[in-house]
């Protein structure tokens, strides 16, 4: 049984009452809100698990949840301003009200990378939902043999979490590597894309389980430089982005081939959906 | 110069190459160092050498008027810089710099052609080497284009 299924209210269509506690911002548009309920406790949800997050009047968007899934006080949402719902969002002011359903979905198979080495591959807002497992994963890193974060973004002011990133780059029992598609000479870090980071990083690939989320351009080229180091693809995982609305697989807007990616995904194996990301149609 | 030999043949770029290739290019060769913020090369500057970096890093920049250049990758150990040394005029598209203390192997570009023309299968070689790099940076550069991290939600 998953998390979303132990913590969804009675009706998971009725959006519940959360108050905005903080709102810290990560870039020009692009803020986390801490979140706490108005009713009730906080649910647990697993690292990939994402909320649907009402602006009342606005609109209702599914958004990843971002914070650690071992604190038991808040839900953490990393939300770009893209449209209406989600710059209202956005927005919130600290003790404004929002509503929220979930968690659902899937999760990252982080218990099944123990033992391997891992490879957790983001792009973009992509490091939001991989934020919770890579705590998950710093918590208990004996568990794991290699641990690489790979990050990349559009440019240095772009990057999300530069303080995290510094602060796990800094521990010795994980390697990040962040890299921009552009930048001026004042960045001293990579320049060039995500998947050409890969044969820079040292892993073995016949005992490699990889997470990888992004903008899927990015998910298919990564995916396909992993494949051609010899990550077997059923140890590939994605989180897949579709037009997700009741969330709870009734309403068929996210169908993506034969599964429904809010009820399905957001994370799904490689070997399941490869030739689907082939599909312009789907 | 058995040493020089030792390391260039060690370099990824010539992972497995014949010994006898070897040899032949290591007359070609010789060790660099570049500090921090020097130029390999300027934009239109003769393409007379090619490197294979051992330490370091090195960004590719592209400038433009008004702004300030606009780094368009970065390279480091184990990869090569510069392929114009292949392609008449013979001119840098680009200019290459060190951002950290960086070490390379310098190939002259003059040496290195005349060997390839001379030696077929050395320059088949060359260029069973050279291609893969240049396609994977194409295909880098046209995912970049894509600007995909602008329009996206999560």
């Amino acid at each position: 049984m998953s998390a979303a299924q132990q913590s969804s209210p009675a009706d998971p269509m009725r959006p519940a009452p959360w108050r905005v506690r903080a709102v810290r911002r990560e870039t020009a548009d692009v803020a986390t809100l801490d979140l706490e309920p108005l009713e009730g406790g906080v649910p647990g949800f697993a690292p990939g698990q994402f909320n649907m997050i009402y602006a009342f009047g606005i609109g209702e968007v599914p958004i990843s949840l971002s914070g650690d899934p071992a604190d038991p006080t808040r839900f953490m949402h990393t939300v770009r301003a893209v449209g209406a719902a989600s710059a209202a969002i956005v927005a919130a002011a600290p003790g404004s009200v929002l509503g929220l359903r979930g968690p659902f979905g899937s999760a990252w198979p982080v218990d099944a990378a123990e033992g391997l080495d891992l490879l957790i591959v983001a792009g973009g807002l992509g490091l939001a939902p991989l934020r919770p497992a890579i705590y998950q994963v710093l918590a208990a890193s004996e568990r794991f043999g290699r641990i690489a974060v790979l990050y990349g973004g559009r440019g240095p002011a772009e990057l999300l979490f530069r303080d995290e990133l510094a602060a796990w780059g800094a521990r010795a029992d994980v390697t990040v590597t962040v890299t921009v598609d552009h930048a001026d000479p004042s960045w001293h870090g990579h320049v060039g894309v995500v998947p050409a980071l890969i044969e820079h990083v040292g892993f073995d690939p016949s005992n490699t389980l990889a997470l990888l989320c992004g903008p899927e351009v990015m998910l298919r080229f990564t995916a396909t430089a992993l494949r051609g180091a010899g990550v077997a693809a059923e140890r590939i995982f994605l989180s897949m982005e579709r037009n997700m609305k009741c969330a709870i697989g009734l309403c068929g807007h996210c169908q993506f081939g034969a599964d429904f990616v809010c009820k399905d995904g957001p994370v799904l194996p490689y070997d399941r959906i490869a030739a689907r990301l082939a599909v312009r149609e789907i | 110069m058995e040493t020089l030999e030792r390391l260039l043949l060690g370099h990824k770029f010539l992972a497995g190459i014949d010994p006898a290739f070897g040899r032949l290019l290591v007359g070609c060769t010789r060790n660099l160092r570049f500090a921090p913020g020097q130029y390999l090369f300027r934009e239109g500057g003769p393409a007379d050498e090619f490197y294979l970096i051992r330490e370091g890093r090195v960004a590719l920049e592209l400038h433009a008027p008004a702004r300030p250049p606009i780094i368009i990758a970065t390279l480091g150990a184990g990869e090569l810089v510069g392929a114009s040394w292949l392609v008449p005029p013979y001119r840098w598209g680009f200019d290459a710099k060190a951002t950290t203390d960086t070490r390379a192997f310098g190939l002259d570009a003059t040496c290195l052609r005349e060997k390839c023309d001379a030696d077929h299968h050395l320059g088949y070689e060359m260029m069973r080497r050279l291609l893969p790099v240049m396609v994977r940076r194409m295909q880098a550069a046209r995912q970049q284009m894509l600007d995909v991290y602008g329009h996206t939600s999560a």
